[in-house]
């Protein structure tokens, strides 16, 4: 056994992130096991290669026996859409694809209106279109408790009816770590592994694990106009409205979503350890930072999840 | 850093959430964003201060009711520690929801307002942190504004709570006289209160053990999942994933595959961060052995002193958390216990836990939607399994109905710490 010894890792020392590791691919293990047709949601996002991450963990060294499914809104950033191919390509995966801009182009769901029209909500029924089509039984969602109020009251194991839809207020019990993944024919399970991670938790572990993430996370020059206090990205999706200037600044991006309702934040920060430093100093919520689509009312995301978002 | 889970539990206006946004808000752990947000609220509802508990309750009618109906999870920290909070629902008909925030917690606080005392669902409160292991109790007399500061009043809730504590068996409890909606004694100390010599309910709660004597326990592993890569490199790989329930894995241990009764060697243990020589609860690891057996989901790998019981009827306290059923003698359930899974009879209900009379009462028909019950349950296969108050893992198990699929129950092996007869 002395090949063993000499290859044996020291324990890292941030336990408590080790604790969170643990209990995600657990979570994870229990749903490979049980489920007979899970996904994994992937946006490109910090959270969801977290997610990806962990669940290459989860059955290593085998392959992952599951597809990654992305719900492309058309309004994505090009960088995110690279990185998603890099990632696909690398961990050899099948890549799923539901496509809003199909969905429009076909009729099946009304095209937005205005030239900033967001994609947001029209996401949900694609996505509800995508697991019907795809069988799938089990959807992996990056969703963490700490993003939002209507979040932290979410389960690990959140069962969706025949039409999508999160019933919050006849959530199942969910006792120690005991899922009930039982459904019946139609339902589905929203699963969400990393529900106890922070903000700083998932970047401690971008960082600790070197796990790559879309550029546009780490600081760089970009034009960019404010609008409602928030920094929106010049695209061809969105363009200043009459009084708002483009200025070209140094930002990076909290969360990454659709262009339309995605801001980024004034940084220098070009590391992860860069970013945990500003994160550690910052005094404004992630979300409350760069969503756009949670501003809208004061339970906008709880009645988006009734409706089978994500 | 240590993580430290904790669960509040209290009644109704206890002002439970307002501790919570209090700790939140005292420990600097509220972003501006959020905090303007309850701020606003809290002018809209024309509230005379800034209404804290507009932070954690997160649901559109729990807002519009002013209470509490699921758990919301809250994070927090401190340079001493981390901190994942769950605010449990105090309304009697919610009560299944505080046992899934309670389930995973080490720390419970109870509050009690002490205009009221100790009331009914204190009492019921109690119950299921004794009944759930959690191990220290922290009593949070609050609105002490309301009473007057007065130490009579906190003295006699106090003497009264010790009573309750040591008929449920719990030796760790701690109390704190508080107002959360002054910020007495939660982050900071109290000047209304100079006859408290205790610290803050922050300060203790950075100080308290996190996840004793798990290492001490004997090895407990349950199998979750085979790993077999069907790849040319790894063409013979077998591996066996779980998370350590208890005990330290160790290469070159010998350990027994239950229930099946096979022994083996372990000859690797992969950890998340990669290979190692041993590993702990709550480890998620990948272990290989040495020799080639049969094993699959459901069974648990163990030391070989002190086995667990391995068992096909067993005797449990069960909480029954379903509102469209009873549990009656007769009825067949799923159980689900660790990663393994069978159909469980209910042979007999044996006694129904009375939360006023704190006492076992005979003779029962059927347990309803938040009643405690001593169960004996006839199980399709072999359980491994310790007593609940030796193992939390290996000794919990859920009872699903199979015809809606709903968890019906939660259920803990064994004794619980109190006895179910009158005491004397």
């Amino acid at each position: 056994m002395t090949s063993q010894t000499l290859s044996s890792h020291l324990r890292p020392e941030s336990k408590d992130l080790r604790d969170l590791e643990s209990e995600s691919l657990h979570i994870i293990r229990e749903v490979v096991a049980e489920f007979d047709r899970p996904g994994l949601l992937f946006s490109g996002g910090k959270d969801s290669a977290v997610l990806l991450h962990l669940a290459v963990k989860a059955v290593r060294p085998a392959y992952l026996p599951f597809p990654v499914v992305h719900i492309d809104t058309g309004h994505n950033f090009p960088e995110v859409l690279a990185f998603r191919d890099r990632v696909v390509e690398r961990l050899g995966v099948e890549l799923v694809v539901g496509s809003v801009d199909e969905a429009i182009t076909a009729g099946r769901i009304p095209a937005p209106f205005g030239a900033n029209g967001t994609r947001n909500r029209l996401q949900t029924p694609v996505l509800l279109e995508t697991i019907q089509n795809g069988g799938f039984t089990a959807v992996f969602g990056g969703a963490r408790r700490d993003e939002e109020r209507a979040r932290a009251k979410e389960r690990v194991y959140s069962l969706r009816d025949e039409f999508g839809q999160w019933d919050p207020q006849h959530q199942r019990p969910e006792v120690w770590s005991l899922y009930n993944g039982r459904i019946n024919l139609g339902q589905h399970m929203r699963i969400f592994p990393i529900s106890n991670w922070t903000e700083l938790d998932v970047w401690r572990y971008i960082a600790e694990e070197n796990i790559e993430l879309p550029e546009i996370y780490y600081a760089h020059q970009r034009e960019v106009f404010e609008r409602d206090g928030m920094l929106m990205a010049l695209s061809p999706v969105m363009q200043p409205a009459p009084g708002e200037t483009v200025v070209t600044r140094s930002v990076r991006f909290r969360t990454v979503g659709d262009m339309t309702s995605t801001a980024a934040v004034a940084s220098e920060a070009r590391t992860p350890e860069e970013v945990i430093a500003e994160t550690l100093t910052t005094h404004i919520s992630e979300r409350g930072a760069t969503r756009a689509d949670d501003r809208t009312a004061e339970a906008a995301m709880e009645d988006r999840k009734r409706e089978g978002y994500f | 850093m240590d993580l430290l889970r904790i669960a509040t539990a209290g009644s109704v206006d206890d002002g439970k959430s307002t501790l919570i946004g209090r700790l939140l808000f005292d420990s600097k752990s509220l972003p501006d964003d959020v905090m303007a947000a309850v701020e606003d609220a809290s002018r809209r509802h024309h509230d005379d201060y800034v209404n804290l508990a507009l932070v954690t309750d997160g649901l559109r009618a729990e807002r519009e009711q002013g209470i509490t109906i699921d758990v919301a999870y809250r994070y927090f920290s401190t340079p001493a520690r981390k901190f994942i909070l769950a605010d449990t629902p105090g309304h009697v008909q919610y009560t299944r929801n505080m046992v899934t925030g309670a389930s995973t917690a080490e720390v419970a606080l109870i509050m009690v307002d002490a205009r009221n005392g100790v009331v009914e669902q204190s009492r019921r409160h109690a119950v299921i942190a004794s009944l759930l292991g959690i191990d220290h109790i922290v009593v949070c007399v609050n609105k002490m504004d309301l009473a007057g500061y007065d130490q009579q009043v906190y003295e006699s809730i106090r003497a009264e709570f010790i009573a309750l504590m040591a008929r449920l068996g719990v030796q760790n409890v701690v109390f704190i006289p508080m107002s959360a909606l002054h910020g007495d004694n939660v982050v900071k100390p109290s000047a209304s209160m100079p006859w408290y010599h205790g610290e803050p309910l922050l300060h203790q709660l950075e100080r308290v053990p996190v996840r004793e004597g798990l290492d001490a326990l004997p090895l407990r592993l349950p199998v979750q999942y085979v790993v077999r890569p069907h790849r040319a490199e790894h063409h013979d790989y077998r591996g066996y994933a779980g998370s350590i329930a208890s005990g330290v894995l160790r290469i070159g241990q010998r350990v027994r595959v239950l229930p099946s009764g096979q022994e083996s060697v372990i000859m690797a243990i992969d950890a998340p961060w990669g290979p190692v020589e041993e590993a702990r609860s709550p480890d998620a690891v990948t272990v290989r052995i040495a020799d080639d057996l049969d094993i699959t989901r459901g069974e648990m790998l163990c030391a070989l002193d002190e086995p667990p019981q391995i068992v096909q009827t067993l005797e449990a306290v069960v909480c029954w958390m379903d509102e469209r059923s009873a549990l009656r003698q007769g009825d067949v359930y799923r159980i689900k216990h660790t990663t393994r899974s069978a159909k469980a009879m209910v042979t007999s209900i044996d006694a129904k836990f009375g939360i006023t009379s704190l006492t076992g009462e005979p003779d029962v028909e059927s347990l309803v939607l938040n009643e405690i019950g001593r169960v004996s349950l006839k199980v399709s296969a072999p359980l491994a399994c310790d007593d609940y108050t030796r193992n939390r893992i290996t000794g919990s198990f859920i009872l699903i109905n199979d015809a809606t699929n709903a968890t019906v129950a939660s259920g803990m092996i064994g004794e619980p710490r109190f006895s179910f007869n009158p005491l004397g």
